[in-house]
């Protein structure tokens, strides 16, 4: 079909008194990856959920695949392959009674059948597992089984919503780049929540969202070049004393963890005053007096996970 | 004496074997990250750990008691978390927390008065009469963690506590563990996000019911020649099958 695939304007929902979605946009393009992203309870679940059909928004305009998804569900059904956060499989069918189940319901031609089913067992590593009943799978497993099924057969536009929880490193890297053929291969359009901001930056576009409407959307590029100010980065093997001492100091607005690294904002005002250089400095020098040893010091491009901590938690200290 | 120690610790199931002779310690006030792979083993140690599941070989110590000899005394000294989050979703805020007072035995003005310390202590005094299933996902996890430290435990088992929850909750949530452990606490915690591997005084990395790597995140990464945890948890686990 021409023109976007999934369209969105001025949603609205509320459950009881809490408002889920206020005024929600979204627009999703054929063929491109769309990420949201947004703290808990941001509303994209619900979001996603009204797509399919499964909620009744309380208004706004909502297309998807360019049919209403309550009134014309059985237009869009064929064409959607939606995994919801909580995917029930058959706790009594094996792993591969599962994949059959699903490859039956969506009708995948018996070709395709084959070649995909042994790709999804490659990736989640299930093929040993291939007769142990899902109810005995770990979380992870289990999660893995729900992506095969989802991914079974082809539908023009996959909605994911947190996909890779409880999904470990490796497998997760193997799982996007299934996401990755599937684009680039078959065309299929993705939707997507994730927690992951790794993952938010494969993504072609990408939305923060908050209290349910946007606060910020471009290419994740786009979006991370809107950060207010300049940044900080520096390494540490032990992130939590360095945070520390920084935070003590009360001289920096935020200093964040990044696993082993720390980064530190420079606001826009500051910035152009005592300069990176001097926050650099006055950084080596609080480091060095506290006897924490540390690495390469220096400004670094602000990404998504920035983005969010800074965005996110400036509303939330309010 | 070591706040947990696990010794040739093994769990089968039928011919299936998830956790396979693993042994390590864990210092009190530690923070130690068990990881691993899907199906390596990691929730089936901790349910032996805690008391909840027999081993079917070797023996684990937590505060010095055995798990297989005595797995009812150990719940009293534990606090535990589970990787689906053992909330009463049906019930509100606060009666989750009456019920695992009660769950702990906890006397009546005990429980009154570490109900409200938690609420405060969490941030969860606005939403107290709230449903439980209401809540967004990073606040189920807070009050989660906070019914499993209503009887004070000093050592903790954490099953992937952040699983699904945003860069932000993840900071905050972490910064209570560490103040947990700072206070002497242990703390025993799986987690697929490697960033926060680095905020553990210790890691593991597991495979297949086997322990394959063990030490802190610095060492780790010195040891494999690698820039970040991630990155020897790719090689580890790819090499390991
Ligand atoms: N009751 C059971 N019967 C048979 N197999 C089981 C049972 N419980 C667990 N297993 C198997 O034991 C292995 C270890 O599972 P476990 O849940 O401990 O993994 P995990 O490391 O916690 O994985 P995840 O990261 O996915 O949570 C898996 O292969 C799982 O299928
Ligand atoms: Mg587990």
């Amino acid at each position: 079909m021409d023109g976007p695939l999934v369209q969105v304007s001025g949603l609205k929902k509320s459950y009881g008194s809490i408002p889920a979605l206020r005024g929600a946009d979204l627009e999703v393009r054929a063929g491109e990856r769309y990420g949201l992203i947004g703290p808990d309870g941001a509303g994209k679940t619900t979001l996603l959920r009204i797509l399919c059909g499964l909620v009744v928004s309380d208004g706004g305009e909502v297309r998807v695949l360019g049919h209403d998804p309550v009134t014309e569900t059985h237009k869009i059904k064929d064409g959607i392959g939606y995994m919801p956060q909580r995917f029930s499989l058959y706790p009594d069918l094996t792993v591969a009674e599962n994949l059959r189940f699903f490859a039956d319901l969506y009708r995948v031609p018996a070709a395709q059948r084959e070649s995909r089913t042994a790709r999804l067992l490659e990736f989640s590593r299930l093929g040993p597992f291939r007769d142990r009943r899902a109810g005995a799978l770990s979380g992870g497993m289990k999660q893995k089984l729900a992506l095969s099924c989802t991914l079974v057969h082809t539908p023009q536009l996959l909605i994911l919503d947190e996909p890779t929880t409880g999904v470990d490193p490796v497998s997760r890297g193997e799982f996007w780049d299934i996401l990755d053929e599937l684009k680039a291969e078959e065309g299929v359009t993705q939707l997507v929540t994730t927690p992951y901001m790794d993952e938010a930056s494969r993504c072609d576009r990408v939305q923060l969202m908050y209290q349910g409407s946007s606060l910020a959307e471009g290419s994740p590029a786009e979006v991370a070049a809107s950060f207010p100010g300049r940044l900080v980065r520096v390494y540490t093997a032990d992130p939590y004393a360095a945070a520390g001492s920084l935070k003590r100091t009360g001289k920096f607005q935020s200093v964040q963890l990044f696993g082993d690294r720390i980064h530190v904002v420079v606001e826009p005002a500051q910035a152009a005053v005592p300069g990176v250089m001097a926050i650099v400095a006055q950084i080596r020098q609080i480091l060095e007096q506290a006897a924490i040893p540390f690495t390469d010091l220096h400004e670094a491009r602000p990404d998504l996970e920035d983005i969010f901590v800074q965005r996110i938690g400036e509303i939330t200290n309010d | 004496m070591s706040a947990i120690k696990a010794e040739n610790l093994t769990r089968r199931f039928g011919k299936f074997t998830a956790v396979d002779a693993i042994s390590f310690e864990v210092e009190q006030g530690e923070v130690f990250g068990f990881l691993g792979a899907n199906g390596a083993g990691k929730t089936t140690a901790i349910r032996m750990l805690t008391g909840l599941l027999m081993p079917s070989g070797g023996d684990a110590w937590v505060a010095g008691r055995s798990v297989r000899a005595n797995p009812r005394a150990i719940k009293q000294v534990i606090g535990y978390m589970s990787q689906r989050f053992s909330l009463y979703e049906e019930l509100r805020v606060e009666e989750n927390l009456d019920f695992f007072a009660g769950a702990y035995n906890l006397d009546r003005e005990t429980s009154r008065r570490r109900k409200e310390e938690i609420l405060e202590q969490f941030g969860l005094e606005g939403v107290r009469r709230r449903f439980t299933r209401s809540l967004p996902l990073g606040w189920k996890q807070r009050l989660a963690l906070g019914s499993a430290l209503l009887h004070h435990p000093r050592i903790l088992f954490l099953d992937e506590p952040t699983g699904g929850v945003d860069p932000l909750a993840r900071r905050t949530f972490w910064d209570t563990i560490h103040d947990l452990a700072a206070g002497g606490a242990t703390v025993f915690v799986t987690t697929h996000y490697m960033d926060e591997a680095e905020y553990c005084h210790r890691i593991s990395i597991m495979n297949k019911g086997e322990i394959v790597a063990l030490g802190s995140p610095l060492e780790l990464k010195r040891q494999y020649g690698k820039d970040t945890i991630q990155e020897v948890f790719v090689q580890l686990i790819k090499s390991t099958g």
